[in-house]
């Protein structure tokens, strides 16, 4: 098991060179560089007399080593983010991106991972529900809520949940992670039950289109197994039904849904990238998006770095929990 | 039927079992794709999506000619105004012609907001082909011919009006054409990349079946709508909108590409050990020919399935894009464009029914879903069994 892990972390490594390149093309694609953009934000100030510009650019152009070949520049990041975790600075916020990414990055960690866990607690009972009745009015309801989960960009959900909240509802404060008075304010009960208040609209709409997905693939995985010979057996043995469903057939049925963790996981923090700035929460999407627009390069390709090696680490995680809890894979 | 199915892999090719058909002679064999039709045809919600579908194709191919008004004409009296509805009856009675009444805006002197009431004393009625904006028809004819309409200048906005006093509806058709054009033209070049590269990973395995899913690996280690806001925010912003539409077209392929690419591979994967590619190997048939003449034509129903299946992912992440301001631009303008004006609470809560493109784009990714879905059962062996 030891010898898996080790040599699935050493596969890892080629993907995250890769990434890691891809990330410095994505920094780089702009033209210009971060100095260019620099310049035009001190001519847009004023601060700088013209002759005094072209000079003091050179030099600084020389100490951020801009100059150098591109292979130089990149094996740079890459080394200033592995050993000093420096991801460089955003000329827009003239901050280090990793002060600015830190706790929204780690919000938006904690989000997809808690719609994670409701999305496979919400979806595993609807799928065992549906295969255990198909073709009825339950059954076909839950698909119906499924294809039009699927349909529905996470974005429109999101406008759609404000509205009802808005007009139906006429809740007070819409969208956000906090009312505006706890906002800043120290952790009290109160405080964490506004949170509540306004988590789950993040959560329902990240959730939705994964929901779906799970659902479906559990309801067909399950009715596949209620075929099987060994659930005959089982019957005609005598079992109880909930014993059958549950001791025998949900247990091997719901296998490919931990390696699809690893599938879901890259769209979960789509949602919840888009979600975030539609919502106008303190995670990373608002900041990716005004990044992007701004051309502040070295934010952006810090966070699409950052998603992409959580994403690794979890798709490994779903692995090793597959491998360890499904005992007909092997792992030599 | 079995029969049918059973050579499921094979491509279509005219009946081999004249000998089983001669035995019984009320058996009738059916062609590969004749099976596959009757088989669509069995299933109802298919056949649904289908049909819309090709309606929504219709509508959006005469999108000019259907919307009443042109889509940047300005009707500065009627900012915001909500949808109007058709009247039969007026005071006077029913008539058999529709019409819709005029419309008196005055402005609330404390919020500024402009509010909007009939005007039951003035009717517009609705004739069919009427003289209206003149517009060109795919740069072929110029024409100002309408479906429907109340007369140039005259009100009539059946979803309502956004912010400049731009009527919705016409602008839900000619928006639907762009991010219609978007997931097709898209799901082309990404089968057309998919396809090749699938084959000929799939076919030849090896070192280049290697690199090939590495580059996939690399492209889906990323999340999907972060890595294409990133590239699509890589064109520059002073192209004009047409060469940002086919930028945006580019970037979706390019990500897109990869999961067809996979499919087809492991569909070539299968069928390069089944016995007629050996067949074709063994009488000395190179490589070309067997990709092109056999495992090509084999595949392509599967093909078609995927692509219709991958279309509503397109246009969901065109419209995303196009949301979040890093997708079609102005003068263009797609649903996800227009949805982009009900991003703020206020609009939202006094200006509903500019959730309208919502509601198409939810309709147009069930009906090809739908459609896929319907193709895929078709397709698939012994689905019938």
């Amino acid at each position: 098991m030891i010898n898996y892990i080790l040599r699935r972390i050493l596969n890892m490594i080629p993907t995250l060179i890769l990434i890691s390149m891809f990330s410095f093309f994505i920094i780089q694609a702009p033209p210009g560089d971060m100095l260019t953009s620099k310049l035009a934000q001190w001519a847009e100030q004023g601060e700088m007399g013209s002759g005094g510009a072209v000079e003091q650019m050179e030099a600084l152009r020389e100490r951020y080593g801009l100059n150098d070949p591109v292979y130089v520049q990149y094996l740079r990041w890459i080394g200033n983010i592995i050993f000093h975790l420096d991801f460089g600075e955003s000329f827009t916020y003239e901050l280090d991106v990793i002060i600015l990414l830190k706790d929204r990055l780690g919000l938006t960690l904690i989000l997809t991972l808690t719609t994670l866990f409701f999305t496979w607690l919400i979806a595993i009972p609807i799928g065992i529900y549906s295969a255990t009745r198909p073709y009825t009015f339950g059954d076909y309801s839950f698909t119906l809520l499924g294809f039009i989960g699927l349909a529905t960009p996470s974005f429109l959900f999101a406008l759609i949940i404000m509205f009802m909240q808005i007009v139906v509802f006429d809740t007070e404060s819409v969208g956000g992670l906090l009312s505006p008075e706890f906002i800043g304010a120290p952790w009290s009960i109160e405080k964490f039950g506004d949170l509540l208040k306004h988590i789950w609209v993040p959560i329902i709409v990240i959730g939705a289109a994964g929901t779906a997905t799970v659902m479906r693939i559990m309801r067909g995985n399950l009715m596949d197994t209620l075929n099987q010979q060994h659930i005959q057996t089982g019957r005609a043995k005598g079992l109880k039904e909930r014993v059958v469903i549950y001791k025998y057939a949900v247990r091997i049925a719901i296998n490919p849904l931990i390696s699809r963790v690893g599938i879901e996981m890259p769209n979960l923090l789509s949602g919840t990238v888009v979600t975030g700035i539609v919502l106008g929460l303190p995670t990373a999407g608002p900041l990716f998006l005004t990044a992007l627009i701004s051309q502040d390069m070295h934010l952006a390709g810090a966070f699409l770095l950052l998603s992409a090696t959580f994403l690794l680490i979890g798709n490994l995680m779903a692995d090793i929990a597959l491998a360890w809890l499904d005992p007909r894979i092997r792992y030599d | 039927m079995i029969k049918g199915s059973d050579k499921n892999n094979s491509p279509p090719q005219p009946s081999l079992d004249s000998t089983v058909a001669g035995k019984t002679e009320t058996t009738v064999t059916y062609s590969h794709r004749k099976l596959i039709w009757r088989r669509f045809k069995k299933h109802k919600i298919g056949i649904a999506g289908g049909y819309v579908v090709i309606f929504l194709c219709l509508c959006f191919l005469f999108a000019e000619f259907l919307s009443p008004h042109n889509i940047s004409t300005r009707y500065f009296h009627y900012t915001y105004l909500p949808p109007q509805g058709i009247h039969f009856f007026s005071p006077d009675g029913f008539q058999i012609r529709p019409f819709v009444y005029g419309i008196k805006s005055s402005l609330e002197s404390q919020t500024g907001i402009k509010k909007h009431t009939e005007d039951a004393t003035k009717k517009y009625p609705l004739h069919f082909f009427v003289r209206g904006d003149t517009y060109s028809f795919y740069g072929l004819f110029k024409s100002d011919l309408h479906l429907f309409g109340t007369g140039l200048g005259n009100p009539l906005f059946l979803m309502g009006t956004d912010r400049f006093g731009r009527d919705l509806f016409s602008r839900l058709l000619v928006g639907g054409r762009v991010s219609f054009t978007v997931g097709l033209l898209a799901v082309f070049i990404s089968i057309a990349l998919g396809s090749s590269l699938g084959v000929i990973s799939g076919y030849y395995g090896g070192r280049i079946d290697n690199i090939i899913q590495r580059i996939i690996e690399l492209i889906y280690a990323f999340p999907q709508i972060p890595i294409l806001m990133a590239l699509s925010a890589l064109l520059p912003p002073e192209w004009p909108s047409y060469l940002t539409f086919m930028g945006i077209v580019t970037v979706l392929s390019f990500i897109g590409w990869g999961s067809l690419a996979r499919e087809i591979r492991g569909k070539s994967l299968s069928i390069r050990d089944s016995d007629f590619i050996l067949a074709a190997r063994v009488s000395g048939a190179k490589d070309r020919r067997i990709i092109f003449n056999h495992l090509l034509p084999s595949m392509f129903s599967h093909i078609i399935v995927i692509s219709t299946l991958a279309i509503p992912g397109f246009i969901l992440a065109e419209s995303t894009l196009s949301f979040l301001g890093l997708g079609i631009k102005a003068p263009m303008t797609s649903w996800g464009l227009l949805l982009s004006e009900a991003m703020n609470l206020h609009s939202l809560s006094l200006y509903p029914w500019l959730l309208a493109p919502g509601a198409c784009i939810i309709i147009a990714v069930l009906a090809f879903n739908f459609l896929g879905d319907g193709l895929r059962d078709a397709t698939a062996p012994f689905s019938d069994s």
